[in-house]
Parts: C-alpha cells; sequence; structure tokens
C-alpha cells in the first residue's frame, strides 16, 4: 500500500514559529535572530550592545549552546532577562525550544526587543524559523573573506549582516571591499554594519538600526 | 549536521500517518529535497538507518528526490539554474532574484503494509 504524503518536514516547527511570532506580536516585542559560526563574537556583540541599549530599550536575550551556561552568565547583569538553552548536541535552535524559553523569561512580557542567540553554525539555524522578526548574519573578520560565498544560504536568508572584529583587519588579509560585493550579489538589498565592539566603531549605527526595528514594529501596530 | 534534525522529524511523521492507515512495517519512503537545504544524502540516508532501529520503517528504502535551484530574474523574469550561485541573470545581469525551486523539503510517499498484507503472504 502506498501512502501519498508531501507533507513538509518542517511543518511542525514552522507552526510552533507561528505561534511564537503571535506571541511577540501581541506584547509588541521585536524578535531578531543571531546566526553566525563559533567565535564569530555574537556574545561579545551583545555585551557591547546591550551596555549602549541600557537606557534606550529594554531587552530580553535567549543564549543558544550546544553546552554550558557560559554565556548567560556573561550577559546577566546586562539584559533585563536572559535564559538560556542547551541544545546538547543539536546543531541549531528549533521554535518548540524558543517557546519553552520564552516561558522561562519573566521580563519577556514588558521588554522591547528579544535577542535570540543560536548556536554557533552557518549552516544549520538558516532553515529553521524561530518566530524572529528578522535574522542577522555575523562574520567576523578572522574568519575570512570566503565565508559569504560559502554560507550563502544564511547571507540569503538574512535582514542584515554585522561584520564584527574590524579593529583585526590590518592585521589580516580580509578583503573587505570584495566581502561587500559578495553580499550585495548574494542578496542585493541587505544592510551591512561593519563593528568593532573593542574600538566602538559601528557600534552606534548597529544600536541605531535595533533602535529603528523596534520602532517600525511599534509602529505598524499603533 | 541538520540532516538528524529533518529525519527525527521525517521519522515522527512516518510513524503518525503508518499508525492512521494500520501499516506495520513500512517498506519504501520517498524524500524530496531541494539542493538549497545544503543536506547530504549520504548523511539523511545514515540518519534514516539510525533513526528507524526499532520504529515500524526499521530497514525500509530510503528513495531521496533532489531538486535542483532555479531562480528567475526580477528585472527580465528570465529563469536560470543556480549550481554555482550566486551567478547574475544571463540575459540582463541583475542579481535580483527570486527562488522557484530548490527549496523543497517534504515526505513525498511511503509504502507499507498492513497487518492483514502481512497474513496473506
Amino acid at each position: 500500500m502506498r501512502v501519498i504524503m508531501g507533507k513538509g518536514l518542517l511543518a511542525a516547527n514552522a507552526g510552533k514559529a507561528r505561534d511564537n511570532r503571535l506571541y511577540l506580536a501581541q506584547r509588541n516585542i521585536t524578535a531578531i535572530n543571531l546566526i553566525s559560526s563559533p567565535g564569530a563574537g555574537k556574545t561579545t556583540l551583545l555585551e557591547g550592545t546591550l551596555t549602549r541599549l541600557g537606557g534606550r530599550l529594554k531587552t530580553a536575550v535567549i543564549e543558544g549552546d550546544l553546552y554550558t551556561a557560559l554565556d548567560a552568565e556573561r550577559l546577566e547583569d546586562k539584559a533585563a532577562s536572559v535564559v538560556q538553552i542547551n541544545t546538547e548536541g543539536v546543531c541549531h535552535l528549533n521554535a518548540a525550544m524558543v517557546e519553552r524559553a520564552m516561558q522561562g523569561l519573566e521580563a519577556v512580557q514588558t521588554v522591547d526587543l528579544l535577542v535570540i542567540e543560536n548556536v554557533g553554525n552557518l549552516v544549520c539555524p538558516a532553515g529553521f524559523d524561530l518566530g524572529e522578526d528578522f535574522k542577522v548574519v555575523l562574520l567576523s573578520v578572522a574568519e575570512g573573506s570566503d565565508k559569504p560565498a560559502k554560507y550563502r544560504e544564511s547571507f540569503a536568508a538574512a535582514q542584515a549582516v554585522v561584520i564584527t572584529k574590524v579593529d583585526l583587519l590590518p592585521y589580516t588579509d580580509f578583503d573587505l571591499p570584495g566581502v561587500l560585493q559578495t553580499i550585495r550579489e548574494i542578496n542585493p538589498d541587505l544592510p551591512v554594519m561593519v563593528t568593532s565592539v573593542r574600538t566602538g566603531e559601528g557600534m552606534e549605527a548597529w544600536c541605531e538600526f535595533l533602535g529603528q526595528a523596534v520602532a517600525a514594529k511599534k509602529a505598524g501596530r499603533a | 549536521m541538520h540532516e538528524v534534525s529533518l529525519i527525527a522529524e521525517l521519522v515522527n511523521i512516518l510513524e503518525q500517518s503508518a499508525r492512521e492507515h494500520g501499516i506495520v512495517q513500512v517498506k519504501k519512503v520517498r524524500l524530496v529535497v531541494g539542493e538549497s537545504y545544503q543536506a547530504l544524502p549520504e548523511a539523511l540516508a545514515t540518519a534514516f538507518e539510525v533513526l528507524t532501529t526499532d520504529t515500524l520503517a526499521a530497514g525500509a528504502e530510503l528513495e531521496i528526490g533532489q531538486v535542483k535551484v532555479l531562480f528567475r530574474c526580477q528585472e527580465c523574469e528570465r529563469e536560470y539554474g543556480g549550481s554555482e550561485w550566486p551567478v547574475p541573470c544571463p540575459a540582463c545581469g541583475s542579481f535580483r532574484r527570486t527562488l522557484v525551486s530548490g527549496n523543497e523539503l517534504y515526505l513525498d510517499y511511503y509504502e507499507g503494509e498492513t497487518e492483514a498484507d502481512l497474513s496473506c503472504e
């Protein structure tokens, strides 16, 4: 007996993501999904961002890692609420994990911005909708110029790119103009912010970008 | 690596559907995967073998249909393949394009035997 299905493998995740999106919309919360390879500086960028956003936006963070709560500990006193997800080997977050994590965030009812820091991996997270408003991909100067071409699915799925650690540019062969060109070829309208948490370069533009995203979502509801 | 998550979901869907149809043993499964998912057929097959152990799909054959990436140019409507993308539109050179196919990911069909099928043999 043959059973014709045509059922999508991500249908269950898409349903959960819809639930999360509705939950966030009802509370007027902007959610971003931060994606990068391990060590690109997601948590460091967040440290710098939360310090700067302090007076402007109230923020909660969901930290995704394979193991440990090290990242959540780093951010604990900088955000209104932080919760750690340990995927224990799973290489990406999914919508069900985020749903459970949101239930663990006391302050989630009242924040403006929810940052979901995905597991360090530039391949798998791109395919899994968490219910976020948009994905942001980080690329660090230390990783090399070939990453957008190699991991184009992540860059194609993103609504913004943050280049990190640009204070290291003089010490590397990173071809910044070439990388910006490749990103434009993958996704012509993608905003790209060039930053260094260490020197503060580009951080104001990035925070401004987040502030505008939050304001746009709130305005859309009003 | 995400092949394991995808196959775990496939096995969930299979088990639920098979129960609904009174199927006790799944013989063959056809999965359709677009190339934009960057899922390796070998890894999908290994995950399928491992995750179906002790389920009613244990030992089933997994057939994987791969779908090539195809774009439509947003400027001139030309459709073009994209195995080596990002490539500009061959007609007008624009990088603005819509993904037409290559993002499929679904269980096409499966074949199995019910209790009655097995007792006939």
